[in-house]
Formats: structure tokens, C-alpha cells, sequence
């Protein structure tokens, strides 16, 4: 019982990633693409974690998704905003 | 990490291919650390309540993704800058258009 | 046209991927036999090194020379980051364009920031005992620093002192990398007493090394974002 939730578990997770980065590759507004850049890594944070790798979770949970978002986020202001048609 | 790969080899404004890399390193990453799952094993942490050393993950490429993970910041803030450098000097970000202001 | 020879190409690739994914044995015991490093690690690593966190111990003392290429990498980035957006005419500043933050947000940031750090350094500190250590720690310092930026707009932020606190921090871990080579005999060799393991004292020279490593990373990223803030468009 344990076991297939699990897999379930696992499986959603890698699902809702793959949207996520599907979403990051489609959206014209630079903003949005960048929030689905770190909904992702959240995602893989939770998926290290389940994997029994805690330092690597936290790892990734506090550079992928505060300081790339920050960093992404002052860089857009220096440049465009929308991406082009 | 075929997202990210796609989105690099397709996309014409420049930050959309840097946030294609980022995607494409996390995915990377991921494959790292799956490679070192053992099933029904526990976390390489040792506490006055976990038995053993007989059921521990490999704890050798999670030391290695954590070194990646720092390194990959890097990468992004140097290409962010430069990004930055290159719509000051051209005006645009376009990557078709950049190629034909060169020459 | 581009698009349809990315597609063929990825297609490949993945084709590719799946094939050689197969015959790796993933999830089963493959460390089993006595002569792999991960089984070494995992048997030797807390009589030999005195640290209960396995992964802090690979990544300090037997993989250590990778840190030190890992620190600079980093210091490298910073000086490219400096370099390239080098302004060169000093373009007088208005303060009067740049609106206030709100008093909820600078009542909050001015709360926030020593809790946020005094968190950042328990999580370096205690690195050989609990999940955490030098990286984590310092980029959840140097996101205190990016609040302080984001928040309280009229205090300025001392950029002297944080390039002087990081270059000590990188001096202080390849001196004590040489040491280690004066004492026992190879670079980074661990040589101070192990200790009782689960102590905060223990380990040896792993705590002092992720010490530096924490305030090196976090004055680094603060440096970055310092940078790329300050640039005036």
C-alpha cells in the first residue's frame, strides 16, 4: 500500500514538472516564464527529497527558486519585458 | 530536460534560451541523483536513532549534484549580465536581428 | 524549418537516453560489493572523519580539492559580473524617482533580517550534524541581503566591507588547506582531534572549513546582486 503510493506520489510530481516546463517554454510575457522556471524547481526540490537526498533538496529549493527568480527578475527590468511576435 | 533543450535550440529572445538552460541543468541534475537510488534505503545521515550503514542511499552523487547546483548560479549570472551588456550596445534582443546587425 | 530539425534531433536523443537508461541498474543494491566508494564512504566515513552527515564529509575531506575548484569557480563569476558591467561615466543619480516602500514593508524587512541571518549561520554551523552546510547557509544569507535591498531603499549597504570579508574567507580556506599539508602530510588533510561524534566540536577541521565557506558564498551572491542593482540603465 505504502509502496504504489509512493510510485503515485513520485509520478504526479514528475508530471506536474514537465507542465511546468512546457509552460516556461510557451509564455510571451518574460514575467510568467520565469515564475514557471521556479515553479519547476520547487517541484524538483520536493522529488530530491522524496529520492532521500536532503542536503541536494535544500540546496536546490533555496537557489533555484529565490536567488535565479531575483536574479531573473532584475535582468528583465534592464531589458524587454514581452518577448517579440 | 528535452524542455530545456528545445526551448535553447528554438527560441529567439535571448533570456528565453538562458531560462531554457536553466531548465535543461535542473533536469540534468535530477538525472544525477536517481542514478544513486537505492529502493527501501534510507537517507546517508547517521542520528542516534538510524541503525546501520547496510541500507544508506550512495551518498557520492549527491555530493557532486551539490557542487553542480552552485556552480549552475554562476553560469546564469554571468550569461544574465552579459545579456544585459548586449541589449545596451544593440537596443535589441533579438537573435535574428543580431546576426544580421554584425556584418 | 528550424524547428522541424530540433524535433528530429531530440527525438534521437531521447530515443538515445531511454536505451542507455535500460541496462543501468537503477534502484536495486549496486554497491554492494567491498570495493566501490560508496560502500567505503558509508562503512569508514564516521570512524574516520568524526562527521554524522556522510555527504558533508565526501564533500570536505575526501573530495575536497573540488570545493576549493567550486570556490573558484564563484570568485571567478564575480569578477566577470564586475568586469563586464563596468560603468564608465558616473551619471548623477536622482533620489526623488525612486519611490519609498511602504511602512509595512520597512518596519518587516528591518525585523526580518537578523532572524533571517542568525538562520543562515545556525544551518552553516551545524553542517557535519544535520541536513545543510557552507552552501546552503550562505545563500540563505545573501538572500537576507537581497531583502535588505529590496526593502529599505535609504539605507546603503557597506560594499567594502563584504569584498574584504570574502577575500579573508578564501584566504583562511587555503591556509588552512596548507596547514593541513605542513601537519599531515597532504593538502587538506583533516588534523585536528576527532572529537565524539554528534558534539558540535567534532570532525575535526570540517566545522572551520564550512565556516568559511558559509561567509564566503554569502558575501559573494550579495555581491552579485549588489551589481547588478546598483547599474544604472
Amino acid at each position: 500500500m505504502e509502496e504504489s503510493l509512493k510510485q503515485i506520489l513520485e509520478l504526479s510530481l514528475t508530471l506536474l514538472m514537465l507542465g511546468g516546463a512546457v509552460c516556461a517554454c510557451v509564455f510571451k510575457d518574460l514575467l510568467n516564464a520565469v515564475i514557471a522556471g521556479a515553479f519547476v524547481s520547487l517541484m524538483a526540490a520536493i522529488l530530491f527529497y522524496v529520492l532521500q537526498a536532503p542536503d541536494v533538496a535544500m540546496a536546490e529549493a533555496s537557489i533555484g527558486a529565490a536567488l535565479t527568480t531575483a536574479i531573473f527578475v532584475i535582468a528583465i527590468k534592464k531589458t524587454k519585458r514581452f518577448e517579440e511576435e | 530536460m528535452i524542455v530545456g533543450l528545445y526551448t535553447m535550440l528554438t527560441k529567439k529572445n535571448l533570456i528565453k534560451v538562458i531560462i531554457g538552460l536553466s531548465l535543461f541543468e535542473t533536469g540534468i541534475h535530477l538525472l544525477l541523483v536517481v542514478v544513486g537510488y537505492i529502493q527501501g534505503a534510507t537517507a546517508p545521515i547517521f542520528s542516534k536513532t538510524t541503525g546501520s550503514s547496510a541500507e544508506m542511499v550512495d551518498p557520492t552523487p549527491q555530493a557532486l549534484v551539490l557542487t553542480a547546483i552552485v556552480i549552475g548560479v554562476a553560469i546564469l549570472a554571468l550569461a544574465l549580465s552579459l545579456a544585459i551588456r548586449l541589449h545596451e550596445y544593440y537596443g535589441t534582443l533579438n537573435l535574428r536581428k543580431i546576426r544580421e546587425l554584425k556584418w | 524549418m528550424r524547428i522541424v530539425i530540433s524535433c528530429a534531433l531530440l527525438i534521437i536523443l531521447s530515443l538515445g537516453l531511454v536505451f542507455a537508461l535500460e541496462q543501468a541498474p537503477l534502484g536495486s543494491n549496486h554497491i554492494d560489493k567491498k570495493d566501490k566508494p560508496g560502500r567505503y564512504y558509508l562503512d569508514q566515513g564516521m570512524e574516520k572523519t568524526g562527521a554524522a552527515n556522510v555527504v558533508t564529509s565526501v564533500v570536505v575531506t575526501y573530495r575536497g580539492f573540488d570545493t576549493l575548484g567550486e570556490v573558484t569557480i564563484l570568485f571567478i563569476a564575480a569578477i566577470g559580473l564586475g568586469a563586464v558591467l563596468y560603468s564608465r561615466k558616473k551619471e548623477k543619480r536622482d533620489q526623488k524617482e525612486k519611490p519609498s516602500a511602504s511602512l509595512i514593508l520597512q518596519t518587516g524587512c528591518r525585523f526580518l533580517f537578523p532572524l533571517i541571518v542568525l538562520f543562515g549561520t545556525y544551518v552553516f554551523i551545524h553542517g557535519h550534524l544535520s541536513p545543510g552546510g557552507g552552501f546552503q547557509g550562505g545563500v540563505i544569507i545573501a538572500s537576507a541581503f537581497l531583502l535588505l535591498f529590496l526593502g529599505c531603499k535609504e539605507k546603503k549597504i557597506p560594499m567594502k566591507s563584504m569584498n574584504a570579508v570574502e577575500s579573508l574567507a578564501g584566504i583562511i580556506f587555503v591556509g588552512i588547506g596548507l596547514a593541513g599539508l605542513y601537519w599531515g602530510g597532504s593538502f587538506l588533510e583533516n588534523f585536528l582531534p576527532r572529537g565524539m561524534p554528534h558534539m558540535l566540536l567534532s570532525g575535526g577541521v570540517i566545522p572551520i572549513i564550512y565556516i568559511a565557506i558559509g561567509f564566503k558564498v554569502g558575501a559573494e551572491l550579495a555581491g552579485i546582486v549588489a551589481g547588478l542593482i546598483e547599474r544604472n540603465p
